[in-house]
């Protein structure tokens, strides 16, 4: 955070959609800036529009008013040092784990070169699937789908991630197991992380800052510094502190404790 | 965390393989049972003819109806009705599936464009070709333009309703993410809408290779000078069954074939799915 200028910046958005007649407001204008390598969740109610901001991040759908910056340019369209994971696995399942993780290649490259190669095959050891690499996704376990997610996103060595409740869907262990592996992968990279989820624990276990959204429309109601210390471990989440950061962000909420 | 994460490896090998085993199985005895039956099926013929004993224009026997497909197959004229029936198919097929699969592809892109269509689609498919295939002949002659057109129309309805469905069926998350790659139109199509339509095209296919070998039959039938259907014609005019029977046999044999190559082809193209 050492950096003073912020990778992304995010200035009076707001997105409405129409339910046939109806309009409906799905964002408030919301304003925040995420600074280089850093992590940051998105904590809200179902409905309150986390994914329809993190579209709007990523250049998918255009915004109703406000203004973007990405590493200093302006941003209103997809932009390939922006990775996303989305909520379901999407992996394309004719191509083997090997094809997939080179997809991101392939389209901006049109042709893959050994160094890619061998690039990917290291990706997919680094998680743990090198005996994978010409499997196709219906043959292995979610969690290692996501895994392969992750590496295909990796791939294209994205300045900013973004991230819908990547693990949502996963069991709590493997979903744990993927936190630390994020963390890890983070730490390596120096990539930002901007990601959706519904699990507070979550949320304090990965982020420097967690930002509530309200119930919709979408308002950004509190952006909260997290002080725990790196690297983070299993362990933090039953100190008296993490209980602490966790009872705030559900406060916040608005949920019952 | 890497030792547990290994640990559980070979449950997900063991799955795949043990069902391919099962299937391997399964496909040794259909392939063994299928000429069984064949061989049941031409016995019991030959048993109904020599108990009953047709005369050879009600039902002919198998030898008879052998003998007739050697002879036709020595003049050489056999091979120039198949040649024309062959011919018909292969152009109606390549007309019809283009049409269907380029129209599908717009359809299946633009859902209002498939509101303002989808009435006279169904409309001309709810007309039996047969209907038609005279009008056809009116406009386009009794040559080889009328049979292709038949085939092409008859062709044409599974291969496009087979491809807007599949079209349809691709995974909004994926074509998301190639947005977000930048991907051209041009890989869009060739690297997400082709490969994840492909198994609903393929269902498509299956029955338009099938229909097409009706359409040539049908074309033939309104008037021709050559071909499989025009030799059932000729024979119903003979009274030459066991040439009919022949005509008929080779156009399941064409059909079968045409069949089998779909699938032949789906089985190398989709082997993903069969895992």
């Amino acid at each position: 955070m050492s950096d003073p200028t912020p990778v992304f910046v995010v200035d009076g958005v707001s997105k409405g959609f129409t339910d046939g007649r109806r309009p409906i407001q799905a964002l408030q204008p919301v304003s925040f800036q995420l600074h280089a390598g850093e992590i940051v969740c998105l904590v809200g109610p179902s409905g309150s529009g986390k994914s329809t901001l993190l579209r709007v991040m990523g250049g998918l759908i255009a915004a109703d008013s406000g203004a973007m910056w990405f590493q200093g340019q302006p941003h209103d369209a997809p932009n390939t040092a922006i990775g996303f994971v989305f909520q379901k696995t999407n992996l394309m399942p004719w191509r083997t784990i090997l094809q997939n993780v080179l997809l991101p290649i392939e389209i901006q490259q049109n042709k893959v070169s050994t160094a890619e190669r061998i690039r990917a095959e290291a990706m997919l050891a680094t998680m743990g699937l090198e005996d994978f690499e010409h499997a196709y996704p219906r043959q292995l376990s979610g969690g290692m789908n996501q895994r392969v997610v992750l590496a295909r996103t990796l791939m294209q060595q994205p300045r900013l991630l973004l991230m819908d409740e990547p693990f949502g869907q996963l069991d709590a262990l493997t979903r744990e197991r993927l936190n630390l592996e994020l963390l890890r992968l983070q730490a390596a990279e120096e990539t930002t992380i901007f990601m959706v989820t519904h699990s507070i624990t979550e949320a304090v276990l990965l982020s420097d800052r967690v930002f509530v959204l309200s119930e919709r429309p979408g308002k950004l109601i509190a952006q909260m510094s997290v002080p725990l210390p790196r690297p983070r471990h299993l362990a933090m989440t039953s100190t008296p502190a993490f209980g602490e950061l966790t009872m705030q962000v559900r406060s916040l909420i608005g949920e019952p404790n | 965390m890497f030792e547990t994460q290994k640990a559980d490896l070979p449950f997900q090998r063991t799955r795949p393989a043990s069902l391919s085993g099962q299937g391997r199985l399964a496909r040794g005895r259909a392939r063994l049972a299928a000429p069984l039956v064949l061989i049941g099926v031409i016995a019991l013929w030959a048993l109904l003819v020599a108990w009953q004993d047709y005369p050879p224009f009600i039902l002919p026997s198998p030898v008879l109806v052998w003998q007739k497909l050697v002879t036709l197959a020595a003049s050489g004229a056999l091979w120039l009705h198949i040649g024309v029936t062959l011919i018909e198919i292969a152009l109606g097929l390549l007309i019809g599936l283009s049409t269907a699969f380029g129209l599908g592809y717009l359809l299946g892109k633009h859902r209002g464009l498939e509101r303002i269509a989808s009435p006279y689609i169904v409309a001309s498919q709810s007309i039996p070709i047969v209907a038609i295939a005279p009008l056809i002949v009116i406009w386009m002659g009794s040559g080889l333009a009328s049979k292709v057109a038949v085939t092409a129309l008859i062709t044409f309805f599974p291969a496009l309703i087979a491809t807007i469905v599949g079209i349809r069926s691709v995974d909004p998350d994926l074509h998301d993410l190639l947005r977000s790659l930048r991907a051209s139109r041009w890989q869009l199509f060739w690297k997400l809408e082709l490969p994840a339509a492909l198994p609903m095209i393929f269902g498509g296919l299956k029955l338009s290779v099938t229909l097409a070998v009706v359409g040539a039959v049908v074309g033939e039938f309104m008037g021709a000078n050559a071909g499989l259907g025009y030799l059932v014609n000729l024979g119903r005019g003979l009274l030459d069954t066991p040439m009919m029977f022949v005509a008929i046999l080779l156009l399941v044999v064409i059909a079968q074939a045409l069949h089998f190559a779909v699938v032949a082809l789906e089985t190398r193209l989709l082997r993903w799915q069969k895992l």
